[in-house]
């Protein structure tokens, strides 16, 4: 049920340079200050009003803290913005080591036990 | 009454603009020559049609929308649209743009939309993403002309039908065809074929499903919907890849030409998707006037 809060956290973080920094920097420190203030936030970051029911199940943080995407994908979290994050904490790496799309195409082969396969559903 | 000039359906390849412009020659993909050259062509066909207003069609990427409140479809109002997104300017090197909007023809729309039973939502601060940025980039550069920009749902199940879609392009074609006025419209709408993000097949050596690439650009090019309705469903999209469903936006387009045949078609098959670029012309061939002065 709390898939929709690993989104929310996957929308929040790409969206912002700082927070994806600490991210690539100290992802459990991170993760566990996003969730308690920016994702506890109503929506997309109110400043005053607050939602008290979301949570992370232990799963899921743990699957945030070790940049998982493996894990992310089986337990539904939408593809585009794991994508996306991914990309963006280690594609330039990855480039400058072994070349264009060596990290996309490692993201691939490690879902690779998935093809033929129905995916996991990411319906809200 | 206003004259539909034109309707372009594409895909929106988010790096072409880096890699024909801003990456260096020597540096460039081989395909890269055949691609601008592809694009520039494609744009003539806009730019034939002499549009004075574009209506244009995508779909946001999570770069605006999120789960808390994800419409279905929506219309932006608004006199003016910034573009793009932080993390878009990241991963593809696009350049922030600001268009002109049209709040008139945007209102009318709405409009007729709510009237045809058609629920849209509406965004009086809607900033656009690549889907509606990469085909200014191919087909109108210079954003020298007003937009009304309209988004679908393609990303965020549960969502709308194929057939839903085809629909909405017949509306949008109906309000276009009765908008009071002497402006020449141009529809100019993206979307993708098959396309996989965040899973195994992504960034193979062609798209996801190249068997579905071919049958897709020849039922656009004929503007057989029967074939599509009868073939193209949600399950049958993501067998041919987990973003396939931006196909549905391709349908839309052709809604709004109608079941006709396309007068250009392109494609261009690329390292990990295929391109493809129809243009019909409601009003008659402005290339074939051209042709006889």
């Amino acid at each position: 049920m709390s898939v929709y809060y690993v989104n929310k956290f996957l929308f929040q973080v790409d969206r912002d340079p700082e927070l994806l920094a600490a991210y690539k920097a100290s992802p459990a420190e991170l993760v566990d200050a996003w969730d308690a203030d920016l994702g506890r936030r109503l929506g997309n970051g109110d400043p005053v009003e607050r939602t008290t029911w979301l949570r992370l199940e232990p799963e899921e943080r743990t699957a945030l803290v070790e940049h998982d995407y493996v894990a992310l994908f089986e337990m539904g979290a939408h593809f585009f913005l794991c994508l996306t994050i991914f990309i963006a904490l280690y594609d330039e790496d990855y480039s400058a080591e072994q070349g264009p799309l060596s990290f996309q195409r490692e993201y691939a082969a490690k879902l690779s036990h998935w093809l033929g396969k129905d995916y996991p559903t990411v319906a809200l | 009454m206003a004259t539909l000039s034109a309707v372009l359906a594409t895909t929106h390849h988010p790096f072409f603009l880096k890699a024909t412009e801003l990456t260096p020659p020597e540096e460039q993909m081989p395909q890269a020559p055949e691609w601008k050259r592809k694009v520039e062509a494609y744009r003539e066909t806009l730019t034939a049609a002499e549009p004075d207003i574009l209506v244009m069609v995508g779909a946001d990427h999570f770069h605006q929308f999120f789960h808390d409140n994800y419409p279905t479809f929506l219309i932006g109002k608004q006199p003016t649209y910034d573009a793009t997104y932080y993390n878009e300017e990241r991963e593809f090197s696009i350049p922030r743009y600001v268009l002109d909007g049209h709040e008139e023809l945007s209102g009318f729309m709405l409009q007729g939309l709510l009237d045809r039973g058609f629920d849209f939502s509406v965004s009086h601060e809607l900033k656009l993403d690549h889907s509606i940025i990469c085909p200014i980039i191919t087909t109108r550069p210079d954003g020298d002309l007003p937009v009304v920009p309209i988004y679908t749902n393609i990303f965020a199940p549960p969502l709308p039908s194929p057939k839903r879609f085809w629909d909405l392009g017949r509306a949008i074609r109906e309000i276009i065809d009765e908008y009071p006025s002497d402006k020449r419209i141009a529809a100019v709408g993206s979307g993708h074929l098959s396309l996989e993000l965040g899973g195994p097949r992504q960034f193979g050596e062609t798209g996801p499903d190249p068997v579905f690439d071919r049958q897709a650009i020849e039922w656009l090019s004929n503007g057989d919907i029967d074939s599509i309705l009868a073939n193209v469903t949600h399950e049958s999209m993501s067998g041919s890849g987990n973003a396939t469903h931006g196909f549905m936006d391709l349908i839309l387009m052709m809604g709004i030409a109608g079941p006709e045949k396309a007068a250009y078609v392109d494609d261009l098959d690329l390292f990990h998707t295929m391109e493809a670029y129809f243009t019909w012309y409601p009003s008659g061939d402005p290339r074939e006037r051209t042709a006889s002065r």
